[in-house]
């Protein structure tokens, strides 16, 4: 049977760094096609271009064998192209009916053609053995069932391959069955499946077929039978370096800054024990939707927390985010243009928004414009941003590694005992971040406590004196820098017994 | 955990949140009508449904630009140079009262249009936008009259004053446009499409579908539903002055939002404006029928309308909290273990 998608050499680089590389992919018509990959591995990327959202760099595609150039999303739904992401694109204020025939409405004089539509409906639910009325309103739906109303809405446009991408995060055991039932009897009916997920048990259940991917390379493909749980695995890892790392110039203490104890959110985390030392660098790995994140952001006290007890210095905290910078936390957030900057401003206001208040002085609380100056100033030496005059210069004149030095910068005029730095060279140059490594290891040897998040292994086994490791919200493995091994940290963030 | 279905046939608090609005408006009839039976009579109610028309009318038109989550501070001046247009071409051009409505209608349109412009075109955000046609507009009708009072012709006012079977011409617009309305936001494409368009932009626009026009549509819908709210009113009165409709945007949004429609988009019917409008009036009229001290009915009103508003405030807290990432299955059900590869079969879902 001939390939219903075709990739033929497709690329794709953005800004000249590739994420998908000479990509030669057939997927036949009638199966299940289990796609699996680290982080960046390029996985995104490949959907992206599957369905029409960025267009290729070099390479083409074939589609029932025809040449396919999808030009925007509504094209490669138009060919018979559905996505089922993690995050749904429902209308929670809608009904399933509603949902399902957003952009073609059944109508006759002008009118909506409810009947019809409810009818149409029906038959797609019950297809699905979906126990809804087409009236239901999505938003009282659970997230299983709003994920069936998607798949609904595949169906309904009669699409011919759906891609999945990560279906199951949200999902209970008995919700996680159903969804498996409904592939398997997709499948049955002809229609062709491209499932990605971190769960490899599951991708290994569903498919036919396997493909791995890393660093943007098709690195593994074939029948299902060939790839066993480890040996998906032994595929994924072994990325080349590129980055060289300063080495470590201070050893952690011995004494605790930082302790969780059982944090627990219900669908978020759970039950998370972790203890941080004062000059101890401790790196947090995960994949995509681990938690990693949401626990930093619980951390700081951000979001909140329903169960456990953090101690920051052997005190319990449970105050809101202002209260734990009193208390010396500092958080450089994943997203440094929508949280952590204020892109317009110079360059010294931004370094002294945190710890502005420091700065006032008796007895209107005016501002003491010359010792700002000279904090500011020394800041900037030790984070060694390069800028001309930085009470005038914008923070968005920066390049990003430099702006994710001020972001850093502002806290140290705080003098924090500890640092969580969330994702903090991404979108920065090969050498801003090699700075950015040495900023790091120079905040530890001065005493702070750093918990570094990554979603770059090689980045974390580069810098940190202990990698935890999270899945599904739950810490799955902790490693010391001796002890520091591709395999078993990227076993652990896939919830796999070590290879 | 607003994530799942309420348990019992019957969620009791889900239906009040939902038909708060109406619940609250028959608890003011009924606590004013304990304070004076003589506010029940039928012609009481009658005026106060005439009466609440005016700003009912344009509340409509709000409901459409709220359910996108945008807001038109300009329709109180729209309900000023709109009705202004029509006087002028009656004056000048003598065209009949029906096609002053026509002129008054388009005026409307051309308004909230000039609205979509810059907010759909320019993408300037829609409160910076109607603030400052809300000056323009009516900047524009004092230099047209040199802020002088307009007086129209008498046939105007036959029929503003005019009845059908003993039905008021303003509540007989009031109902046309409810219903136009109605079968807009309920049984056509687009109105639905509004609803999603509110509920989330960018899925959308994901989606497909034309976001630009609905967003033009429900700017220049207000626009229409401003001018002639205002033309209604003014045919009642004969005469146009110059501050007419000023500071009414604020009644009208209050009343959009009293009636259950909600500032953050996506939430609303254009029974809400109806609702609403009727509720600010049964407020005011109550008041003056019990005797309450005139000096205190501001305040009162002003109260009525924070409720509203921190009602809307705290269902769209509860909505964010739906909306909520979820990267773990909410307990109680058991979590997926370390699953073995033939986890499909489910050992664990049912004990």
């Amino acid at each position: 049977m001939s390939a219903l998608l075709g990739l033929h050499g497709l690329s794709k680089a953005w800004f000249g760094v590739p994420a998908v590389s000479d990509m030669h992919l057939e997927v036949p018509a009638g199966i299940c096609l289990g796609v699996i990959g680290e982080n960046g591995a390029g996985k995104s990327t490949l959907m992206n271009m599957i369905g029409g959202v960025v267009p290729p760099t070099s390479g083409s595609m074939t589609w029932r064998g025809d040449p396919y150039a999808p030009k925007n999303p509504a094209d490669a739904k138009a060919h018979g192209i559905a996505f089922i992401h993690q995050e749904l694109n429902l209308f929670t204020n809608l009904s399933v009916a509603e949902n399902i025939f957003i952009d073609d409405f059944p109508y006759r004089f002008g009118l909506i053609d409810k009947r019809k539509m409810a009818a149409r409906s029906r038959v797609l639910l019950e297809r699905l053995n979906l126990q809804a009325e087409p009236e239901t309103s999505v938003g009282s739906l659970a997230p299983g069932e709003r994920q069936l109303v998607e798949i609904a809405k595949a169906l309904h446009r009669e699409a011919s391959l759906i891609i999945f991408d990560e279906p199951t995060t949200s999902l209970t055991a008995r919700e996680t069955d159903k969804l498996f039932e409904t592939i398997k009897a997709l499948k049955t009916d002809g229609t062709t499946i491209m499932y990605i997920s971190h769960i490899l048990a599951d991708v290994q259940a569903l498919s036919d077929e396997i493909a791995v991917l890393r660093d943007g390379h098709l690195v593994a493909n074939g029948p299902v039978d060939q790839f066993d749980v480890p040996a998906m695995i032994n595929a994924m890892i072994g990325r080349e370096l590129s980055a060289i790392y300063p080495p470590r110039t201070s050893a952690p203490s011995d004494d605790v800054i930082l302790e969780a104890d059982g944090l627990s959110q219900d669908g978020v985390v759970e039950d998370i024990c972790f203890k941080l030392h004062k000059g101890e660098i401790l790196g947090l790995f995960g994949l995509m939707g681990s938690g990693r994140s949401e626990l930093a952001r619980m951390i700081f006290g951000v979001d909140p927390t329903q169960r456990g007890t953090l101690f920051f210095n052997d005190t319990p905290v449970d105050g809101d985010a202002r209260e734990r910078i009193g208390k010396g936390m500092a958080f450089v957030t994943e997203n440094r243009r929508e949280e952590g900057l204020m892109m317009d401003a110079a360059i010294a206001d931004n370094l002294s928004l945190v710890t502005i208040d420091q700065f006032g002085r008796a007895p209107l609380a005016m501002l003491d414009q010359d010792k700002l100056k000279e904090r500011t100033q020394a800041v900037r030496e030790r984070v060694t941003i390069k800028a001309g005059d930085i009470t005038t210069q914008p923070a968005r004149a920066l390049s990003g590694g430099n702006q994710q030095k001020v972001v850093i910068g502002k806290w140290l005029l705080g003098d924090p005992q500890l640092f969580i730095l969330d994702e903090p060279t991404r979108g920065v140059d090969v050498g801003a971040k090699h700075e950015i490594y040495t900023i790091i290891d120079s905040l530890a040897a001065s005493g702070s406590g750093v918990l570094l998040i990554s979603s770059e292994l090689e980045e974390l086994m580069g810098t940190c004196d202990r990698i935890m490791v999270m899945a599904q919200g739950e810490v799955t493995g902790e490693f010391k820098r001796e002890d520091f091994s591709e395999a078993a940290i990227i076993a652990a963030a896939f919830k796999e017994v070590a290879a | 955990m607003s994530m799942q279905r309420p348990s019992g046939p019957f969620d009791s608090a889900g239906m009040a949140a939902r038909h708060s609005s109406i619940i609250i408006l028959f608890a003011i009839i009924i606590g004013f009508g304990i304070a004076e039976p003589a506010f029940l009579s039928l012609d009481t109610m009658g005026n106060t449904v005439k009466q609440a028309s005016f700003i009912g009318i344009a509340a409509i038109g709000m409901v459409f630009v709220l359910l996108t989550a945008g807001i038109d501070l300009s329709v109180g001046s729209i309900m000023y140079l709109g009705p202004l247009m029509a006087g002028i071409a009656m004056r000048d051009m003598e065209v009949s009262v029906t096609g002053a409505l026509m002129v008054s209608i388009l005026a409307g349109a051309l308004m909230g249009a000039i609205n979509a412009f810059f907010i759909v075109v320019l993408r300037i955000i829609p409160f910076i936008t109607t603030l400052a046609t809300l000056f323009l507009f009516r900047g524009f009708g004092s230099y047209v009259t040199s802020s002088r009072q307009l007086d129209f012709p008498a046939e105007v006012r036959a029929f503003g004053l005019s009845n059908v079977l003993g039905i008021p011409m303003p509540v007989i617009v009031f109902a046309i446009v409810v219903l136009a309305a109605y079968i807009i936001l309920a049984h056509t494409p687009m109105g639905r499409q509004i609803y999603a368009f509110g509920n989330d932009a960018e899925g959308a626009r994901k989606a497909g579908l034309p976001t630009r026009r609905l967003q033009a549509f429900v700017y220049i819908a207000s626009g229409i539903c401003a001018s002639l709210a205002g033309f209604v009113l003014i045919s009642q009165i004969g005469r146009l002055d110059t501050g007419f409709g000023e500071g009414r945007e604020f009644s009208v949004i209050a009343a959009a939002v009293l009636g259950g429609a909600s500032l953050f988009g996506g939430v609303g019917t254009a029974f809400s404006a109806l609702i609403g409008a009727i509720t600010i009036q049964v407020v005011q009229a109550g008041l003056v029928y019990t005797g309450i001290n005139l000096y205190l009915q501001p305040l009162l009103l002003g109260l009525v309308i924070f409720i509203a508003v921190l009602l809307d405030g705290l269902r769209q807290a509860r909505l964010e909290d739906s909306k909520r990432r979820i990267i773990r299955p909410l307990l109680p059900e058991p979590a997926r273990g370390d699953p073995p590869p033939a986890s499909t079969t489910n050992k664990e879902s049912h004990p």
